[in-house]
């Protein structure tokens, strides 16, 4: 009786995350015609990497092999899963609820609500990938970016970016979470955390550039070491002339990104269960603000 | 003419007054707001703080001169207007027809025009605060050195400057009044590829001419050029054009954008009753 139960709630919270990410693909897509989705899908990220691009160019006076470019370029281009995937499973609340209004129909119908949100997520894997992929080509055809296909460590770039989009989505389900139980500022929950993010991981320069004191909040961040991990298995040498992980093994990195995405993993987990319930209690799943 | 016993009689408005008036009830909002929701303090002064800091510390990592820290500060302040523009004046009209709202605008004996402009100027105001806010907390925290050249031409290429962008602002308003769900997306899309043709946070002059001359169509590229050149000692050798040829062209632009959104506002509105756009709501 209990494995039946617990088939049946793994078959609903497996329909739950495959019909959500489809979901997410035609909401994320559909709203216009292929040609210009592809346009909207490579002018923003091409023109959010040049912008760093052109910054560095105008003080080094174009040298672009410096392994500091490598460094800004390919932190800068991975960044964009965060923004993608987090703010994707936290934006869906603000989508369901305010936008659609089928969020009090979500949780009325026999779906698992957190395979739900995590699926709406991972669609935008999908197009947060084709953004990737463009960045990362257009820096190794025009910029010299020396990501090599032979030198790729690909089985460790594989695991760290399978682990980091699974870390990611539990991170935005705790933004899931809180937008649940607010209604002013909601929109801007997912893009505060990202800046924040963005600035304190080191994502764009060294970490041991930040004044001694910020630094710490970057140690305690998963995103410091997933980048650095992807960093390493595109351009190993590169990567590593930095100071700040140097000392640190990609096995110990991994290790430490593994560690950290369990405990973000779970502190997510229960976070997103108790605010749940809260939302549940005020009667807040229904809620329109128009604000 | 009263609206019902015991209530406060409304005296009805025509012409002039009812277009000043019409201003100020779409200002007003945007206005206090700022006053009763205070939490913006956070939200619109921290994230642009965080983004400010993090191109300071990319500047940092390259080891660039101090001023070009100075030249985000001031960039990343003003990308609030850019924001301001895109998603509460160009789309907003898009909003509005989501909420309900737009159809009541069009039946109200109101200009539509008078709409626009009192959402630029509530816009306007409250962005200012919040630009301002940002220069501040920025200038403080990355210690930005300034040398201003001349008070009154920097008044006048912000004034100007301003002017310009929510003319383009509403402009592009009327546009997006025949959009539906494509509005956000294309608002969207209309951030980091202006950031980095404005040159919000480098010199405009690092790009080549041409391309510097085209992207002089959006008015902040040469306002911030200007401003730059006007607060910064080392501003005017980093600068696209000289500063009254820079006020001459915001000028042209002032005049352009706010006969071009009264022209297109009067097409758009046209044609969106014609093809039944307005109330409309593609989810």
């Amino acid at each position: 009786m209990v494995n039946l139960k617990s088939e049946i709630l793994n078959l609903k919270s497996l329909r739950s995350f495959r019909m959500a990410t489809w979901l997410g693909w035609q909401i994320e897509s559909n709203w216009t015609d292929p040609f210009l989705f592809a346009v909207y899908s490579i002018v923003k990220p091409l023109a959010s990497a040049l912008i760093l691009v052109v910054m560095y160019g105008v003080i080094t006076s174009g040298d672009f092999n410096a392994p500091l470019f490598s460094f800004i370029f390919i932190g800068n281009a991975f960044y964009q899963y965060v923004g993608a995937v987090m703010t994707g499973v936290s934006w869906s609340v603000i989508d369901d609820r305010e936008h659609y209004r089928t969020l009090k129909y979500i949780y009325t119908a026999p779906v698992d609500y957190m395979a739900y949100l995590i699926g709406r997520g991972i669609a935008r894997v999908l197009t947060g990938s084709f953004s990737v992929f463009i960045t990362i080509s257009a820096g190794v055809l025009f910029l010299q970016v020396p990501v090599q296909l032979g030198a790729i460590d690909a089985p460790l770039f594989l695991a760290a970016l399978a682990i980091g989009i699974v870390m990611l989505a539990m991170m935005g389900l705790v933004l899931a979470g809180i937008i649940l139980l607010i209604a002013h500022h909601a929109g801007y929950l997912g893009d505060a955390t990202a800046g924040a993010l963005y600035l304190f991981s080191g994502a764009i320069f060294p970490l041991d550039v930040l004044p001694e004191f910020l630094r710490p909040i970057g140690y305690l961040m998963p995103i410091t070491y997933w980048l650095e991990l992807l960093r390493r298995s595109l351009v190993g040498s590169v990567a590593q002339a930095f100071p700040t992980l140097a000392p640190f093994s990609n096995a110990q990195l991994l290790a430490i990104l593994i560690g950290l995405t369990l405990l973000f993993g779970a502190l997510s987990f229960f976070a997103f269960r108790w605010c749940d319930r809260r939302a549940r209690e005020r009667g807040l799943i229904d809620m329109v603000t128009n604000h | 003419m009263t609206v019902g016993s015991g209530m406060t009689p409304i005296k009805k408005q025509t012409g002039w007054r009812l277009y000043a008036q019409t201003i100020i009830g779409r200002a007003y909002p945007r206005v206090i707001g700022t006053q009763r929701e205070k939490s913006w303090l956070f939200f619109d002064v921290f994230l642009p703080v965080l983004a400010v800091a993090a191109y300071v510390y990319v500047y940092r990592a390259m080891r660039a001169p101090e001023e070009y820290v100075g030249f985000v500060v001031v960039g990343g302040a003003m990308t609030a207007f850019w924001l301001n523009v895109l998603w509460s004046m160009s789309s907003q009209l898009y909003w509005e027809k989501e909420q309900g709202n737009l159809a009541l605008y069009i039946m109200a004996p109101n200009s539509m025009m008078a709409i626009l402009l009192g959402m630029a100027l509530g816009g306007m105001f409250a962005t200012t605060l919040r630009a301002f806010a940002v220069i501040v907390v920025g200038s403080l925290a990355f210690q930005v050195q300034y040398a201003i050249a001349g008070w009154l031409e920097l008044l006048a290429v912000f004034v100007l400057a301003l002017t310009a962008l929510y003319g383009m602002g509403m402009m592009l308003a009327s546009l997006f009044l025949l959009l539906g769900r494509e509005a956000w997306h294309l608002s969207n899309l209309a951030q980091e590829p202006i950031f980095l043709l404005s040159g919000f946070y480098f010199p405009i002059k690092s790009f080549n001419f041409w391309i510097a001359l085209g992207a002089s169509i959006i008015p902040l590229t040469l306002g911030l050029d200007a401003m730059r050149q006007l607060v910064f000692p080392s501003g005017a050798t980093l600068g696209f054009l000289s500063v009254p040829i820079e006020i001459a062209i915001l000028i042209v632009l002032c005049v352009v954008f706010l006969i071009a959104a009264r022209v297109l506002l009067a097409y758009m509105e046209r044609l969106a009753i014609r093809e039944g756009r307005l109330t409309e709501s593609r989810r």
